[in-house]
């Protein structure tokens, strides 16, 4: 069952349009990867989901059903973090997560509560008022107020921001707890791909509003597409001597630089044939994975 | 929706600046009052002036009943500023920390969370008068004792009997909650139209000042539209403390001057509220959270 | 003899009054005297050392509005004088109190002139103006209604140094044997009443209410005194006054 359906959404702020005619659907259990650079729409794309904000035309289906008339039912099952761990500075983590259990249907007990704050690693600060907190720790915050009530749909946008190195790798941890251990959706947006690659099953890409890429993170970073970058001394030079060496047809038609595409495995193939066409390199670089790809996309869409 | 209420009371609750007006009406009364206590015999003198030339009043003016109006006359003027500190502060103030992302996608419509939010303004304005009443009157009368209220309003004098003026201090609170919340409803929906609290303060604060010069201005174009602004009808708290007189120019114990005034002020106060919150909740329903 | 000495102090006096007192002595063609009847209303006074009254007061100014108010009412001979409203704020017109009739007469220091009789409420009253002979007191002139039958004084019209004019009318009933009166109604003119708005806060004026006050607005002002349960003669403390 499709956790998520949207059809054709569409959102005009006058006459911006932050999101244009996008359709996607998340299955239930996967982790949906949701990329764009900053200011693509995937925050107003977000916000729709939750109903903060009203698309211009468009429908959103949660768990099979139309959010505009189930809203309050729905949302039941959702838990959210959206852009920044905005929270209440005088209240403490604890008070935050008592506050946010109250408008639950389901009875949230202490115990609960201080098994997520465990989760998020708040347990020794849980007294403390969030107005002390780091960025990092209300992010932590923020994502125990979505888990809380056990929510079956997960939605973090840009859940690592302003994470150390260790907090976006217990992040990236956690969703693939929630995921595989616990059975979660989890609906993931970033601007970073090289988080997205190593949790998310499903990805969707959108620049401008528009949707620019979408499918399995396994097809999309096929190792046989494997982007090198060649930086070499003379590239006039260097690229005559590839016109004529039996990699000619893995070039891409690139004026910023000499890429290739071509199988992972060929890479030192290509490298020893450079070597013997004299060519002068000063680095080769391979780009075979999913950050590649996003910004090969977005920039050709630019 | 009572869970709903709890939280934002419980917001209100825990909020610094919750304190603030319950803060300044403590300090202004008791500096009144010190005032009052220290020199409020040539006060009393300075008002009686004209009484005086004429007859000799005998008894304790300055009690706690009097000190109460006057107290009431000089900061029920000043106390919607200060509701107005937390009410226009309900829905942008969350807009503006981005807090309100948070609660508007919780399982309870966005209608629930404005009423909710409203009432526990209202409830705040409440407890805020009901400190400006103990303080006013409770504590007054404690300092000063209580006698007659002998009152000197701008073209008379009414002199009511000291058992007959509790009910009219009750009557006057309760006219006086709605005044304030009519300033909280006014507050709230000029909150429910901003991103950030100084906007909507200052706003409210604007439009209190505003209306009520135009309230107070005896200028013929104003007088047409003077009975529709709810500033007109605010400080018809007063009219608790006027008596009816009857053919022998003898004031009529227990009455109230002009009830139909009172009545009247309280129908335009409740359709102030009425529309203000539910402008308030459309306005709200209708808009795009991107804080 | 002792009405030259009398006439000599009234030389004294201020010469508006020397001027009336010569007139009405001419009028009458004899020196002023202890007139009978004020002797007579002054006896019946004496019959009274001391009482404590309860009443009803009822104040009628035209810029106050006072709903009737219980007063004790405590008298000392020879003049002490004092009313007090139980617990509560009582308004009397200022210094009306102390031109009382035992202040008028008690002091002995006028000369009556009897100027005629007069009906006043069904009764011919015999009028009597004293022009007091001690420049200390307080009053200029008095005129007294006198029933002579009943040596009970009915209306005086009293003219103060310091505070106007007062008039004071009496109505008798259970205790007039002691020249004691069942009401006393004192009639004072008042002044403008007005307290800018600035000081009342009360900004927002009806006008329809204004000018119904204005309207109602006179010059004239009456404070009423009901009494009732005298108690006559039974000691009243000077702590009292």
């Amino acid at each position: 069952m499709a956790v998520i359906e949207v059809q054709s959404i569409s959102k005009n702020f006058g006459s911006l349009t932050a999101v244009d005619q996008l359709s996607f659907s998340v299955q239930q259990g996967e982790v949906f990867g949701f990329l764009g650079q900053n200011g693509s729409g995937k925050s107003t794309t977000i916000r729709m989901l939750l109903s903060l904000i009203h698309p211009s035309s468009g429908s959103i289906q949660l768990f099979g059903l139309p959010l505009k008339e189930h809203r309050n039912e729905l949302l039941e099952k959702v838990g959210a973090i959206i852009e920044r761990p905005d929270l209440y500075p005088y209240l403490t983590a604890r008070e935050h997560l008592k506050l946010f259990s109250q408008v639950r249907k389901k009875q949230i007990t202490t115990a609960d509560i201080n098994a997520t704050l465990e989760k998020v690693g708040l347990s020794h600060r849980s007294s403390d008022k969030v107005q002390t907190f780091s960025l990092g720790m209300k992010q932590r915050l923020g994502i125990g107020i979505a888990l809380v009530h056990n929510p079956e749909l997960i939605i973090l946008d840009e859940p690592t921001n302003g994470l150390d190195p260790q907090g976006i790798a217990d992040i990236r941890h956690l969703i693939q707890y929630l995921a595989k251990e616990e059975g979660k959706t989890v609906f993931v947006s970033s601007h970073l791909l090289s988080e997205i690659e190593q949790v998310a099953s499903q990805i969707l890409i959108i620049h401008q509003g528009k949707k620019v890429a979408a499918g399995d993170t396994d097809k999309l970073l096929d190792p046989n597409k494997t982007i090198v970058h060649v930086t070499t001394l003379n590239d006039e030079a260097a690229l005559l001597a590839i016109h004529a060496s039996s990699f000619a047809g893995n070039l891409l038609p690139r004026k910023d630089g000499i890429y290739f595409m071509l199988p992972k495995h060929e890479i030192p193939m290509l490298h020893k044939a450079m070597v013997l066409a004299d060519i002068a390199l000063l680095n080769v670089e391979s780009k075979n994975s999913l950050e590649d790809y996003f910004l090969q996309v977005t920039s050709n869409s630019n | 929706m009572w869970k709903i209420i709890s939280i934002e009371l419980y917001k209100i609750y825990k909020r610094p600046r919750t304190y603030i007006a319950f803060g300044a009406i403590a300090a202004l009364i008791v500096v009144i009052q010190l005032g009052l206590k220290i020199d409020g015999e040539s006060y009393a003198g300075f008002l009686m002036k004209d009484i005086n030339d004429t007859l000799t009043v005998d008894g304790k003016v300055l009690n706690g009943y009097l000190v109460c109006y006057i107290l009431l006359q000089l900061l029920l003027v000043h106390v919607p500023l200060l509701v107005a500190l937390i009410a226009a502060d309900m829905i942008s103030g969350e807009a503006n920390l981005g807090t309100l992302r948070l609660i508007f996608t919780t399982p309870y419509s966005r209608t629930q969370w404005v009423m909710a939010k409203f009432i526990a303004a209202s409830t705040y304005t409440l407890l805020l008068l009901i400190w400006l009443a103990f303080l006013a009157l409770f504590v007054s009368m404690w300092i000063f004792g209580t006698d007659d209220l002998f009152l000197m309003k701008s073209n008379y004098v009414v002199l009511i009997q000291g058992d007959d003026v509790l009910w009219r201090y009750v009557g006057a609170f309760i006219f006086a909650s709605f005044s304030l919340l009519t300033v909280t409803s006014l507050g709230f929906l000029m909150s429910s139209m901003a991103n950030n609290s100084i906007g909507p303060i200052v706003g409210t604060m604007s439009a209190i000042v505003f209306f009520t010069i135009l309230s107070t201005l005896n200028i013929p174009l104003f007088s047409i539209i003077k009975p529709y602004l709810f500033t007109t009808h605010m400080n018809n708290w007063k009219e608790f403390f006027d008596l009816q007189v009857d053919a022998n120019n003898e004031a009529i114990k227990g009455s109230i001057l002009n009830v139909a005034k009172i009545k009247t002020s309280l129908i335009v106060l409740t359709i102030h509220i009425g529309l203000f919150v539910a402008a308030s909740v459309l306005i709200v329903k209708k808009k795009d959270i991107l804080s | 003899m002792r009405g030259i000495k009398k006439n000599k102090i009234a030389f004294k006096l201020h010469y508006r009054y020397l001027l009336l007192t010569i007139m009405t002595l001419c009028i009458n063609g004899l020196f002023a005297q202890s007139n009978p009847l004020i002797e007579k209303v002054s006896q019946k006074l004496g019959l009274v050392n001391d009482y404590t009254a309860i009443g009803i007061m009822k104040t009628d100014v035209s810029f106050i509005k006072a709903s009737l108010g219980k007063v004790k009412v405590y008298f000392k001979k020879p003049n002490l004088l004092k009313i007090k409203k139980e617990g509560g704020i009582s308004l009397l017109p200022k210094g009306g109190v102390s031109v009382t009739l035992n202040s008028l007469l008690n002091s002995k220091q006028f000369i009556a002139m009897e100027s005629g009789k007069q009906l006043f409420k069904g009764k011919e009253l015999q009028v009597i103006k004293l022009i007091p002979t001690d420049d200390a007191l307080d009053w200029v002139i008095s005129t007294l209604w006198i029933d002579a039958s009943t040596a009970l004084v009915y209306k005086t019209f009293t003219t103060t140094k310091d505070n106007g004019t007062y008039e004071v009318t009496m109505e008798y009933g259970t205790y007039a044997d002691f020249g004691l009166p069942s009401k006393v109604i004192f009639g004072f003119n008042t002044k403008d009443y007005k307290l800018p708005n600035g000081i009342t806060l009360e900004f927002v004026e009806d006008d329809a209410a204004v000018a119904k006050q204005k309207a109602l607005r006179s010059k004239k002002g009456t404070i009423e005194i009901t009494y009732s349960n005298y108690v006559i003669n039974k000691g009243v403390s000077n702590s009292m006054f």
